[in-house]
């Protein structure tokens, strides 16, 4: 689930019976839309065009550090699925103080998936443990790779 | 001539009165030059001082000339610091005025520091020295921390009984405590009115600051600490709310949140001035509600600020009944509001004078400030998108709007994609009073998108139509043209910025033969050299300082100044290495920092700066 490098590419999240693979999803883009702030939505959000002048715009350090909107990171809407499911949702993953455990609470509230964030909360006296696959297909406990 | 030889008969207490009636340095600095008597009543009686360049002079003159001075104002750094283009650790550091005011026993009432270095140990020694201060303002400085805030907090002046051997500030804290106990009767004096920091670099040292304030602290008057990254007692904080009843100003910082700032405002339905924290909460829950009726007790207000990191858009509505009597909003830091938000906000905001937005309000979000906003006089749009990933948001048409819409606009610093010839010929033609006005197009020489022109033309309009214009900087393609223009019609001029313009030396010289009341010029990346540099050199002493960093002008050029005009400081800012004492004079100077000065070259100047 790391995030990797400018791009902020991720791949759509799927809830679902394990084997959904790629071919299911052959109408739908592999990849989600990265969504900057503002009017940016041709896309420029994948590529930095990082000013290569130093001091310039005129913007204050200070200003440049505390402006939220001086962070290059876009916000960064992720595509979710579930099996079943009619509709699509959309969850934003780079909102600050956003962990596991809100990930999985919003998946909760979104599908209506009671019992996914319970284990979240407290592990030992859950029967289940909230788990998923990764890029490589193995099935992975959910916590281990730090959020960022 | 008749009137003089009178005013000399006058009794000096009778001129003193007069000259009571000057607020301004400079009518002062006039007056003082008028003759020996006058200069001498005047020295006697100012009580306010500005000092634009710290290093233009020593404390100990100063204060031997205004040995009365009660509030001093200070500034270090050159502007262009703001934009990293001054390495740190030049200088401009405060605790040598601190010192030497402490030993000469000034009664100092009021600090003002702006780019100036501050250390934990100045805002200590400050706190220790001056019984009577009454009020410190720090402005995009750095060096100090909530310890040295804490000192200050604490601002203690301990009648004496007998010797008292006074330490460092947490001796002193200890002292006191312990006296507080033994002696109840030992009068602690805190005439601390204003404590207000802003955009300062200020580092979290996780103590209880705020807390240092003690329980018999009712005098403040205004409190800012909106720059702050940490986190504050929010108990003490309210408390200190409560008991100054006297509080005008308050701006929080970020981790003062929403359900705070509603205890906080049900304490100080006095304030005129607010700077909210973090705006986030949600709108159903009771907090809301209790801060909409807080809010709405609030009947002072008249200026906003704050919104810092998060906003919660359906949490605005609460502060729609003090836009109505706002002056003064500032949401440069609220996290991105989309624009229909900031356009329902702008809605009730009829009396503002003053605003500072981001420009994702958009061209239609500056329309209708346009069409609301007919008392503005001041605009700042800043740029959302500083590093250029999305698309633009304001072009020339929001300024045009904000020109046809908003007669008493004075004061304006606009971040653009693009500008046009076209646009600010009409801007001048409609805003004939701008006293400031400051362009920034994103890319540094862009031409009229339109005609693919440079922007001579159209800053030439400005400087002719506005004949006020006090401050101004450039962007966008120009060539020598728009300084022909600046030097023949910008008269009262005292401020240029350039980047990135011009085409020869002719351009630096028209504005230094034209722009007579010129006081500061900060060139960068411009093509000006020793010609330009060295045509005029008495005119560098009529003004405060002249930057120039990747121009043209070279080592020797530099010295030739030095040793031409004792009364310049010429630095030389040689970072990496690239200059040393084998260099040829044919050399380049990569940034070059003069200011006239009374006293030579300073002491504490690091390795990097040579002083020619």
């Amino acid at each position: 689930m790391a995030t990797q490098g400018l791009g902020l590419e991720i791949t759509e999240l799927r809830l679902g019976l394990p084997g959904g693979g790629p071919e299911k999803n052959e109408k739908k883009r592999m990849f989600s839309e990265i969504e900057g702030e503002g009017n940016s939505s041709n896309g420029h959000g994948k590529t930095q065009n990082k000013s290569q002048v130093v001091g310039w715009p005129p913007v204050c350090s200070y200003r440049k550090k505390n402006s939220f909107n001086g962070r290059e990171t876009a916000k960064t809407y992720v595509k979710v699925s579930m099996d079943g499911a009619p509709f699509l949702r959309k969850i934003d993953l780079s909102a600050p103080g956003k962990g596991y455990s809100d990930l999985v609470m919003a998946l909760e509230k979104l599908f209506g998936c009671f019992g996914i964030a319970e284990p979240m909360k407290d592990a030992d006296s859950s029967e289940y443990v909230p788990i998923y696959e990764d890029k490589d297909g193995d099935w992975m406990l959910v916590g281990d790779v730090p959020w960022e | 001539m008749c009137l003089a030889y009178m005013m000399n008969y006058f009794p000096e207490e009778v001129l003193e009165h007069v000259f009571d009636f000057l607020a301004s340095h400079r009518d002062r600095n006039a007056v003082s030059l008028v003759c020996q008597s006058w200069y001498r009543v005047e020295r006697f009686s100012r009580e306010k001082v500005f000092i634009g360049n710290c290093y233009a002079i020593i404390p100990e003159r100063v204060i031997a000339r205004f040995p009365r001075v009660r509030s001093l104002t200070l500034k270090g750094k050159p502007h262009f610091a703001d934009f990293n283009l001054v390495p740190s650790d030049w200088g401009g550091f405060v605790l040598p005025w601190i010192e030497a005011m402490a030993r000469s026993g000034v009664n100092l009432e009021e600090l003002r520091l702006k780019r100036m270095v501050v250390s934990d140990e100045s805002l200590e020694l400050l706190a220790r020295s001056f019984p009577n201060l009454r009020s410190l303002v720090l402005v995009s400085c750095e060096g100090f921390t909530t310890d040295g805030l804490a000192a200050i907090a604490s601002n203690c002046s301990v009648t004496p009984l007998g010797e008292l051997a006074i330490g460092d500030a947490d001796a002193m804290v200890g002292l006191i405590l312990v006296l507080a106990m033994i002696t109840p009767k030992v009068a602690l004096t805190l005439f601390l009115m204003e404590l207000d920091l802003q955009e300062n670099e200020v580092e979290d040292c996780r103590g209880q600051w705020l807390s240092c304030f003690p329980d018999s602290c009712t005098s403040l008057v205004s409190l800012n600490f909106a720059c702050l990254k940490g986190e504050v007692n929010l108990a003490a904080l309210e408390r200190l709310v409560a008991r100054n009843h006297n509080l005008r100003s308050l701006r929080l910082n970020h981790a003062v949140p929403l359900d705070a700032l509603q205890k906080i405002l049900m304490q100080a339905p006095q304030l005129v001035d607010l700077g909210t924290g973090s705006y986030v909460h949600d709108p159903d829950s009771d907090t809301y509600n209790k801060l909409k009726s807080a809010v709405q007790k609030c009947t002072s207000i008249r200026s906003l600020s704050g919104f810092l990191e998060d906003v919660a858009p359906r949490c605005l509505p609460a502060i729609y009944p003090i836009c109505l009597n706002l002056t003064s909003l500032n949401l440069s830091y609220a996290s991105l509001i989309h624009s229909s938000e900031l356009i329902k906000l702008i809605h009730h905001c009829s009396q503002l004078q003053r605003l500072w937005i981001l420009d994702c309000i958009g061209d239609k979000g500056l329309g209708v400030v346009a069409s609301t906003c007919k008392e503005l006089q001041e605009l700042r749009v800043f740029p959302s998108d500083i590093y250029g990933v999305g698309s633009a948001v304001v072009t020339e048409e929001g300024l045009v709007a904000i020109s046809a819409g908003c007669p008493k606009l004075n004061s304006i610093l606009y971040f653009c994609q693009q500008m046009t010839n076209a646009a600010l010929i009409t801007v001048a033609k409609n805003c004939p009073n701008f006293i400031r006005f400051r362009l920034c197009t994103l890319n540094p020489t862009i031409p009229d998108p339109v005609t693919m022109q440079p922007l001579d033309e159209g800053f030439g309009a400005i400087v002719q139509s506005c004949k006020g214009l006090k401050r101004l900087s450039l962007s966008g393609l120009l060539t020598d043209q728009v300084f022909l223009y600046i030097g023949m019609y910008a008269e009262q001029l005292e401020m240029l910025s350039v980047a990135f313009a011009g085409n020869s030396d002719k351009g630096m010289l028209y504005v230094l033969n034209g722009c007579k009341k010129l006081k500061k010029l900060e060139i960068r990346d411009s093509p000006f050299g020793n010609v330009a540099l060295l045509a005029d050199v008495g005119k560098y002493e009529t003004m405060r300082s002249l930057w120039m960093s990747s121009c043209e002008v070279t080592l020797g050029a530099c010295k030739t100044l030095a040793k031409k005009m004792p009364r310049l400081n010429v630095e030389v800012i040689n970072e990496n290495d690239l200059i040393d004492a084998s260099s040829d004079d044919r050399q380049k100077v990569e940034k070059m920092y003069l200011y006239r000065t009374l006293v030579g070259p300073r002491e504490d100047a690091p390795e990097f700066v040579w002083t020619l």
